[in-house]
């Protein structure tokens, strides 16, 4: 599995560049993007340290490079914050630390890395590089005005601070250097919110995927709609997967969403659907050009395929509650787990970074997936969120992270969420965690009686290996 | 201003000896590969199709007047075949593989490109080490048709000379003066990138191609599972064990990786239960890939053909007639499989020395994409059991190896009957078939 092109290495990332520069952003969108594909990462921010230390920020002198009082703390948060990166990454077993400075020699980085025993060829370094004033001031008015440093200035008087601040860290800031001084460092750098980017010695897998990722994302406003099929047959009959038509109510509902989104006024929107009747149908309702991705197919429930839940139940009770322990792991026999969905969905992300406005017509194991990503939730409550039908999660643009607007659009569906079940397990089978055993198989996977189910290939990356201490069944 | 789906002009940019063609080819590969229609145009073969015989450097002088005039006229004669080739062929994307080494020339090209609807991307390659640059010569200039008379050390002083030409005139891409341009600049054969102003999705593919690949000497190994138990009964797809010889196979393919010493080798298999027996006797880590699952046969999954033949005659005929693009009833196509194998491709082009047990139609499909086969060959190509194909990238290309593993096992392959008629008789359709148990 991929992962284990990373298991053996972590990998520290650190993101440099002057106050303003969009450290904090691209960081944080890295860490959720490497988060949601599987990769452990934590983001370790200095300000943080700082704002610890020193209770109540004053004023922009105490980035004066010739304060010594402040320097002083500084530097200690930064060796504070370097003791818990190391231990993130070699004690928690986290695989990629994102530390924020703002130059590359201020607290000596290649002293403070030897002292985390990092050997070099595992430190990338992202540096977001800015002349543009409009994008700076831009920066400053959405984030910092509303920084815990300022609590109650306003905002000229934010600016003006910030905008000092920066100038004391221009005194000593080092761009990197790749023709000379820096030429054996690992590094992207980033040219005015990516305009232009420079990349230098990428070392390993992990390191190209960040590369191609900071070369997708922008930062142009724009919305995402995420939404599922109208009512399906199969939905009104509680069946779980194949290809069923819409219900008369699911068509009320496509028609509705023809309204809801012309009321909307979106410029240039994308319409994405999977290749299954019930969301294609759902589009055409809307009179629109709309793309097809095989990817965005259901969760492939295998030998469950079209059963209800409580068939399921009777007939596979084993299975059945496996699936409630560990849904995002459980993998369907002859079916699909979340953990491929999330897998065969990257692809979809990568291109919602890349475009404008989307609506993406899906169904309930997927949408939970993408919404993931946005919401940053974690493998454990990524299976639960509710993603009723009939209901269109709207994500608008905002600083750091997302926000979602729910909105119902009046058309009846049935309820097709099912809860985590408080945790009576009676039915566990006694041999030790088989979900695991089917992950990690170094034996041939037992296989002598699936039946041949539609299987919905994907066009994904490779399968995983557990993550975290998980022990080698033989 | 151009919508999504306008043409797309790569210029090649760089000094001769520099990898502008092997980019070029490579690039062509790939995304024909992946059903982009792309077309090379190589400016130095329109120049030896206009001028027989190629005398000395001095053709390349930069006062040679009647040189530089047939020079212009070949570019302009690529040109046209370019513009033919996106606004009339629909193709989507065009390489102009020249040296484009003066912003002059790359100026013209760029307005070529905006009078006729074109997005341009430019890839620059630029490389000052001696040592790789006559590795190039040795590897793909000795044997050129202009050196074809002479000794190996004429034609390396001649091309040493050829180089000093372009050097005056050379402006390489500028982070002030080319900002405004979409470009890739290739450092070193890839030690650093310098990347400005991607445009849309397939710029950024082929940034993300172009930044997976290398020189390092290597080999891929391609095999499929040992011969398995469906296989003797002549059933396609399924999950079944290995046979007795398929289980031979895998100790002989343990035996043969030994004795090839290989540095470094990395072991891939599918996840389905006769790849994963077969790596491992291989007593050695190895990884599944669930992309690397035979092709999905649906509905006919685990039959015979001529089960196929009496149940679905017409999907047996439909698939006959266009076996690429033919999807089985709640299966995959070999289309399909190519959109899902693209993962393992790439992740193959960041490796060194990689092992491959996977099946049939995965390893035609990949094997197409090594051998620039094209989609209507791509299904027939013969990859038979316990034999495995080691490729080594030599040139532009890729040199094959086939080693038999001296393990018995029946033919799986079906050649395109005659008869592809929906009419068509049983015995016509069957006709191809292998025998089998």
């Amino acid at each position: 599995a991929w992962a284990s092109y990373m298991t053996n290495s972590p990998t520290l990332i650190v993101m440099i560049g002057l106050p303003a520069r969009g450290k904090t952003y691209v960081s944080k969108k890295l860490t959720r993007y490497l988060n949601w594909i599987g990769v452990p990462t934590r983001v370790f921010n200095l300000g943080v340290y700082r704002r610890e230390a020193v209770k109540s920020y004053k004023s922009y002198d105490f980035f004066r490079h010739d304060n010594k009082e402040a320097m002083e703390i500084r530097k200690r948060c930064a060796l504070v914050a370097l003791e818990d990166v190391k231990a993130y990454l070699l004690e928690e077993c986290g695989q990629i630390a994102v530390r924020l400075f703002s130059t590359k020699h201020t607290y000596g980085v290649p002293g403070s890395l030897k002292h985390v025993s990092l050997p070099s060829s595992q430190v990338f370094f992202v540096e977001s590089v800015c002349d543009d004033p409009e994008v700076i001031a831009a920066n400053i008015l959405e984030v910092k005005v509303s920084s815990p440093d300022y609590p109650e200035r306003n905002r000229e008087n934010v600016m003006d601070d910030f905008l000092k601040r920066i100038e004391c860290y221009k005194v000593t800031y080092q761009p990197l250097d790749p023709d000379e001084y820096d030429k054996d460092l690992s590094f992207i750098k980033v040219i005015n919110v990516g305009q232009r980017f420079l990349v230098n010695r990428v070392q390993d897998y992990i390191q190209s995927k960040i590369v191609y990722y900071l070369m997708n994302i922008h930062v142009q406003p724009r919305t995402i709609y995420l939404c599922r099929h109208g009512e399906s047959e199969y939905n009104l009959v509680g069946k779980i997967g194949g290809d069923s038509g819409l219900s008369p109510r699911g068509k009320q509902f496509a028609q509705a969403l023809k309204k809801f989104i012309e009321e909307q006024e979106i410029v240039d929107l994308k319409v994405w659907t999977s290749q299954l009747k019930r969301t294609i149908q759902t589009a055409e309702s809307l009179g629109v050009t709309y793309e097809q991705w095989k990817i965005l197919n259901e969760i492939d429930a295998g030998v469950c395929e079209e059963m209800t839940y409580s068939e399921i139940e009777a007939k596979y009770p084993d299975e059945f509650a496996l699936r409630d322990q560990e849904k995002y792991l459980y993998r369907y026999p002859g079916g699909e787990s979340y953990q491929d969905l999330v897998q065969r969905l990257e692809p979809v992300i990568m291109e919602l970074e890349r475009q404008g406005n989307v609506l993406v017509i899906s169904h309930q194991a997927v949408m939970r997936c993408l919404l993931a990503y946005f919401l940053d939730k974690s493998a454990d409550e990524l299976p639960y969120p509710r993603g009723p039908l009939h209901t269109i999660l709207k994500l608008p643009p905002v600083a750091y992270g997302c926000k979602v607007e729910t909105i119902t659009l009046n058309v009846e569906a049935v309820n097709t969420h099912r809860d985590k079940p408080s945790l009576n397990s009676n039915n566990l089978p006694t041999s030790q965690s088989p979900v695991r055993m089917r992950r990690n198989s170094l034996t041939p996977r037992a296989s002598a009686d699936t039946e041949k189910r539609p299987r919905h290939h994907s066009v994904g990356s490779k399968p995983r290996d557990p993550l975290g201490p998980f022990p080698f069944l033989e | 201003v151009c919508m999504t789906n306008c043409p797309t002009l790569i210029v090649m940019v760089g000094l001769p000896a520099r990898g502008k063609t092997y980019i070029s080819k490579k690039l062509t590969r790939y995304l024909n590969w992946i059903g982009v229609p792309i077309k090379e145009f190589n400016v130095g073969q329109y120049r030896r199709d206009l001028v027989k015989k190629y005398k000395s450097f001095e053709f390349f002088l930069p006062d040679n007047e009647e040189g530089l005039k047939i020079r212009k006229q070949c570019a302009l004669a690529a040109l046209n075949d370019v513009r033919q080739y996106l606004s009339e062929e629909n193709g989507h994307v065009a390489v102009f593989d020249a040296t484009n080494t003066t912003r002059e020339r790359r100026e013209t090209i760029y307005k070529f490109g905006e009078e006729n609807g074109y997005k341009t991307f430019f890839v620059e390659s630029v490389c000052v080490d001696p040592e790789v640059i006559a590795a190039n010569i040795v590897q793909v200039k000795l044997g050129s048709p202009d050196y074809v008379d002479c000794s190996n050390d004429e034609a390396t002083e001649d091309f040493m000379k050829r180089i000093e030409c372009y050097k005056n005139s050379y402006e390489t891409l500028d982070e002030t003066l080319d900002k405004d341009l979409s470009y890739i600049k290739i450092m070193d054969v890839g030690r650093s990138y310098l990347v400005n102003r991607v445009m849309d999705h397939i710029q950024s593919r082929i940034v993300y191609y172009l930044m997976n690949i290398h020189v390092t000497p290597r080999s891929i190994y391609l095999c499929r599972h040992g011969e398995s138990e469906l296989n003797l009964k002549g059933r396609i797809g399924g999950d079944p064990g290995l046979s007795v010889r398929g289980k031979e196979f895998a100790k002989s393919l343990a035996q043969f990786i030994n004795e090839q010493n290989i540095k470094d080798l990395k072991v891939w298999t599918s996840q389905m239960k006769r790849t994963i027996q077969t790596a491992e006797a291989l007593g050695v880590p190895y990884e599944q890939w669930k992309v690397l699952n035979e092709i999905d046969a649906g509905v006919c999954e685990e039959m015979t053909y001529e089960e196929i033949q009496e149940n679905y005659p017409l999907e047996f005929a439909l698939r006959d007639q266009d076996k690429y693009r033919y999807r089985y009833p709640k299966g995959e196509s070999y289309e399909d499989l190519v959109q899902r194998l693209e993962p393992v491709i790439m992740e193959l082009e960041r490796q060194e020395n990689v092992l491959v047990i996977c099946h049939q139609a995965v390893m035609r499909c990949l094997l197409a994409y090594f051998l620039d086969k094209p989609a209507e060959q791509l299904p027939y190509l013969k990859c038979p059991l316990h034999t495995v194909l080691k490729l080594t990238p030599v040139a532009y290309g890729c040199k094959v190896e086939s080693i038999f593993l001296n393990v018995e096992a029946v033919n799986t392959h079906r050649d395109k009957p005659e008869n592809v008629d929906i009419s068509r008789p049983p015995e016509e359709a069957l006709v191809t078939v292998p025998a089998h148990q």
